[in-house]
């Protein structure tokens, strides 16, 4: 399939068009229960068993919305800058689609209950870039089918399908951003960096789990091309099913290419969805409609309407935690960073850790040393990322504090983290089972220096013979002896004494 | 005494049970007795549950005989509309697409009832989703109306009214949308009462049109509806159009009602709804009720509300327009009836096939209304311009009230007509809930009580009383006192 679609050099797309982004976001919230019952809103589970009444969507059964999702979603709102509502309404979009158990789904269509704001996206390289808001509302989750039999796993070609409702009637914000034009060659990386960025915003309201790959949180990545010549806005494709954040810069990427060889060769870009493919990196078309969908929106009549008070508006902004940019502001001037160095923590994924470590009581420089170097290898090498590790900021901070006290060298403390990364227990654990401590005690290293100069009688003579520099020999055998445990300066003197 | 059970009031029923008199489960077995010999010809009950009758009455004897205390009407027996749901219970809302369906929950009304130990009899016939004026559009037959088994018995709440005309049930409960309670009250000769929008729950009402639907009491006397009115209503957290406000109180107001005196009361009588398409029967019935209401002191004068001329127009985008949404859910996927599902066909197929078979004319006609009405292009132009008509009729509502306590017009232009006589012509059939619709769009409080019979063919007319929004009790009292100067108006013979 992929080898038949036409793609145009980047570079080229870059020189004749320049790309239009609008991002569509939508984040499954994770309060207790459902947006309209009482059912438990948890990520999985046997099929069918979180389900009621309502959200099966049975004869004679009613919505009654979730105030804690109207909170959240408000809360949200607040935090994009947006405006709130005075007074909006849910409303019904029609269609027929078996895992929603309505068939219409509810959420709000020209009533939002945020609207109007806007989102600083930091690049790689520090330049900031305003993400406008068009608006942010509430709906539900649809159910989950799956299709068993046939090639694909959709539906066409299946031999049957299975529903699963546990999902349907999960509360959902959608984020909607204003068309994001003048992005041109980074449109891919203005994509990932604002997912990202809301990402980590929602994440500090901590009002869903955000996981992409779990679906809590879902992007729609909407591309078009404006040729460089005319200006003319052009037709823009929907591409769905991008599963991270790295698919979101890797689907726009793609879609721009691809627009880019249908319109150079005379073609039209078809407005329509697309699916984007992770193993492969390109998008194919959806579903083809013959008529356009007509949702049939009106205004749902078994739910009243919204109207949010001022003061309880206020009230929630008042509970907005500290945000990602104010946060990273802090640290900053807090740390004394350069841009730079704070960019590269960010980009790193290193600097929750980094502030965790130092709440834990390391210090700063300290805590970024080891999340930067020793455990960054680490994730490099296990192929995981730096958050992964299977070590928590405060079991770093505690081998801080044990090189800091002298009970562990440098070299002792790497190991010590290695035994805590394989999952042999506490960094106390760790230096206990292994042995770890530093040999401290001048009698035993007198004796194994001893023994060393005893084993190499030619490099002592050459010490006494006022080679000092030879004594470096006798120090590697008396640290290979004590398993690294020994202070090595200790260890020096103590030759040289011995030898004087 | 089997005879004199079904002729008594649910009040009167409810003193006796709770003396120790008769037992429920005598006053259930005389009823469900009753059903057994008449239904054959009036075809009330689409299911009878004598065995879950049984044991609420058994329960409520045991209780009783305890010394316990129970509520008002606890072993009264009662007919339920089949559209609301009943845990374990056939509940079809008269439709073959939900033939077979157990619901596995109770209706918050179904509940209700249940606590205050009320006995449901049975599920009873109605049009098709409550669509219809006549019960001829139920997929399980016609109900017939027993003052006259050739003619219908209203709708689309026939069956309930018919169980009460044929003395099968004192109580029952209905819905009403555009008049499916007042409707059918009005030509079987019983009492219908359409409450507040809000006041009692809708939960477990399986929808026809969410903004309109309404489930309140029938039955053959004001002071038993009152009765039932308070059981069944209040706010539920369930149902997010639920007022959260107390309960009217209609039951003290109806006995105040009985005293007789209405002296002070303005009473406004609606002059959009007489002329043309008025039998003349009705609106002599109509006269005679308005000179006894001055009689008992009440001041009566016209009231002009323009826009409930486009009531009709509006309820007709309206209630479409929700139930083309309401009904989308009944696809075959999770419940009811499955067409062609043989492994060949796809899942829209199934839909498609399912829909077609198990929807009847009526129901199809108002889907395909309403799903042209939201269209984009058309929704302005229909489900906007009917939501501003049904602003200007709360309006005139308002403005009535401004000047009078209650308003009041026939139920409905004509007395019965006969089965088979309006269903090719569905304007016709529309024509019957002319003056019920007004209040369904306000959401303001509505009741037929019977006036009498009609003077040139014998059968019942009813009385329409309106009142503001959870001014419920108001209407009770003025149909409680013209109901005791009114007298008895005999019944039908079965
Ligand atoms: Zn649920």
């Amino acid at each position: 399939m992929t080898s038949l679609v036409e793609l145009m050099d980047y570079d080229e797309v870059i020189e004749k068009y320049d790309p239009v982004l609008g991002l569509e976001v939508h984040v499954e919230l994770h309060t207790n229960t459902k947006m309209f019952c009482g059912c438990a809103n948890v990520f999985g589970g046997e099929p069918n068993t979180n389900t009621c009444p309502t959200c099966l969507g049975l004869p004679g059964s009613l919505p009654v919305v979730n105030g804690k999702a109207v909170e959240s979603a408000i809360r949200i709102g607040l935090a994009l800058n947006c405006e709130i509502a005075e007074w909006c309404r849910f409303a019904r979009k029609n269609y027929f689609y078996p895992d929603m158990p309505k068939n219409f789904q509810t959420s709000q269509y020209d009533e939002p209950i945020a609207f109007n704001g806007w989102l600083d996206v930091t690049l790689d390289d520090g330049e900031v870039i305003r993400v406008e808001i068009e608006r942010a509302h509430m709906e539900e989750d649809t159910g989950k089918s799956l299709h068993v039999g046939g090639a694909t796993g959709r539906i066409h070609g299946a031999e049957h399908s299975l529903l699963d409702y546990n999902r349907a009637g999960v509360p959902l914000i959608e984020i909607v951003t204003k068309m994001i034009p003048g992005t041109k060659e980074r449109a891919p990386e203005v994509a990932r960096a604002y997912v990202t960025a809301l990402r980590d915003l929602l994440k500090a309201l901590d009002v869903s789990d955000v996981r992409m790959d779990q679906g809590s949180l879902r992007c729609d990545a909407n591309v078009s091309l404006s040729p460089k010549t005319t200006g003319a806005l052009g037709t823009r494709t929907e591409t769905k099913n991008v599963n991270s954040l790295r698919s979101v810069e890797r689907a726009v990427r793609f879609e721009m290419t691809r627009q880019a060889a249908v319109l150079s060769s005379g073609g039209e870009v078809i407005q329509e969805t697309r699916h984007f493919d992770e193993s492969s990196g390109s998008t194919s078309s959806g579903r083809k409609k013959e008529t356009a969908e007509d949702y049939r929106y009106f205004p749902e009549p078994d739910l009243v309407p919204i109207a949010p008070s001022r003061e309880w508006v206020e009230e929630l902004r008042g509970t907005l935690p500290e945000l990602p940019w104010e946060r990273r502001a802090r640290i900053q001037k807090d740390w004394n960073l350069t841009d730079e160095v704070l960019r590269d923590l960010v980009n790193a994924g290193a600097l929750d850790l980094i502030e965790a470590t130092v709440v834990a009581g390391a210090k700063p420089d300290e805590a970024r040393s080891w999340w930067v170097s020793y455990l960054a290898q680490q994730a490099n090498t296990r192929g995981v990322e730096l958050s992964g590790l299977p070590i928590t900021p405060a079991q770093v901070a505690r081998v801080i504090e044990l090189v800091n006290t002298g009970a562990l060298t440098n070299k002792l403390a790497r190991e010590a983290v290695n035994g805590v990364l394989e999952g042999e227990g506490s960094p106390d654990e760790v230096v206990e089972k292994r042995g770890l401590k530093v040999v401290s005690d001048d009698s035993a290293l007198e004796k194994a220096v001893d023994e060393a100069l005893a084993a190499q009688p030619d490099v002592a003579q050459k010490i006494r013979d006022g080679k000092i520099q030879a004594a470096g020999a006798i120090v590697g055998a008396v640290m290979k002896a004590t398993k690294g445990q020994a202070d090595a300066a200790r260890v020096r003197e103590i030759v040289v004494a011995r030898c004087s | 005494m089997t005879n004199d059970l079904i002729h008594t009031t649910a009040a009167e029923l409810a003193a006796k049970i709770h003396s120790g008199e008769v037992s429920s489960v005598e006053v259930t077995q005389a009823h469900l007795d009753r059903i057994a010999e008449t239904d054959g010809k009036v075809r009330a009950f689409l299911h009878v549950d004598a065995e879950g009758a049984l044991a609420q009455a058994r329960k409520v004897d045991d209780a009783v005989l305890a010394g316990k205390a129970v509520s008002p009407l606890a072993g009264v027996p009662l007919a339920l509309k089949d559209v609301m749901t009943t845990e374990g219970v056939p509940t079809t809302v008269g439709s073959k697409i939900l033939e077979g369906w157990l619901p596995p929950y109770d209706a918050t009304v179904t509940r209700k009832l249940k606590e205050a130990g009320v006995v449901i009899l049975g599920k009873t016939n109605m049009d098709e989703f409550a669509m219809g004026s006549s019960t001829e559009n139920s997929a399980y037959g016609p109900t017939h109306n027993p003052w006259d088994l050739e003619r219908i018995p209203g709708g689309s709440g026939g069956g309930s009214s018919a169980a009460l005309a044929a003395l099968q049930a004192p109580l029952a409960i209905g819905t009403d949308t555009g008049g499916s309670i007042r409707q059918p009250g009005a030509v079987t000769g019983t009492v219908g009462v359409k409450p507040t929008y809000g006041g009692v729950s809708r939960y477990g009402l399986v929808a026809f049109s969410s903004s309109l639907d309404q489930a309140g009491p029938c039955a053959r006397t004001v002071l038993d509806a009152a009765l039932l009115h308070e059981v069944i209503a209040g706010y539920d957290h369930m149902d997010s159009t639920s007022i959260n406000a107390p309960v009217p109180p209609v039951v003290a107001a109806a006995r105040e009602g009985l005293t007789g005196d209405l002296s002070g009361l303005r009473v406004g009588v609606v002059t959009q709804f007489a002329g043309e398409g008025y039998q003349q029967g009705v609106l002599r019935s109509f006269q005679a009720a308005v000179s006894q209401l001055k009689e008992l002191g009440a001041e009566v004068a016209d009231v002009s509300c323009p826009s409930f001329d486009y009531a009709l127009p509006a309820y007709y985008l309206i209630a479409p327009s929700e139930c083309s949404s309401n009904l989308a859910r009944f696809d075959a996927m999770r419940y009811g009836l499955r067409v062609g599902d043989d492994g060949t066909r796809s899942t829209e197929e199934v839909m498609s096939l399912t829909r077609e078979a198990g929807f009847g004319p009526e129901v199809k006609r108002r889907i395909m209304i309403g799903t042209y009405a939201l269209s984009s292009g058309y929704y302005d132009a229909y489900y906007g311009s009917a939501q501003k008509v049904r602003t200007l009729i709360t309006q005139d509502f308002a403005k009535a009230f401004e000047n009078f306590d209650v308003l009041i017009s026939p139920t409905t232009p004509t007395t019965a007509f006969k089965i088979g006589e309006r269903t090719n012509d569905p304007m016709a059939m529309y024509q019957a809930d002319l003056c019920t619709i007004p209040a369904n769009l306000a959401g303001t409080p509505a009741m037929s009580v019977p006036s009498g019979l009609s003077d040139e063919d014998g059968l019942p007319v009813g009385l329409q009383i309106m009142a503001p929004a959870l001014q419920d009790h108001r209407m009770y009292r003025v149909a409680a006192a013209y109901e005791a100067a009114r007298g008895a108006f005999g019944g039908p013979s079965l």
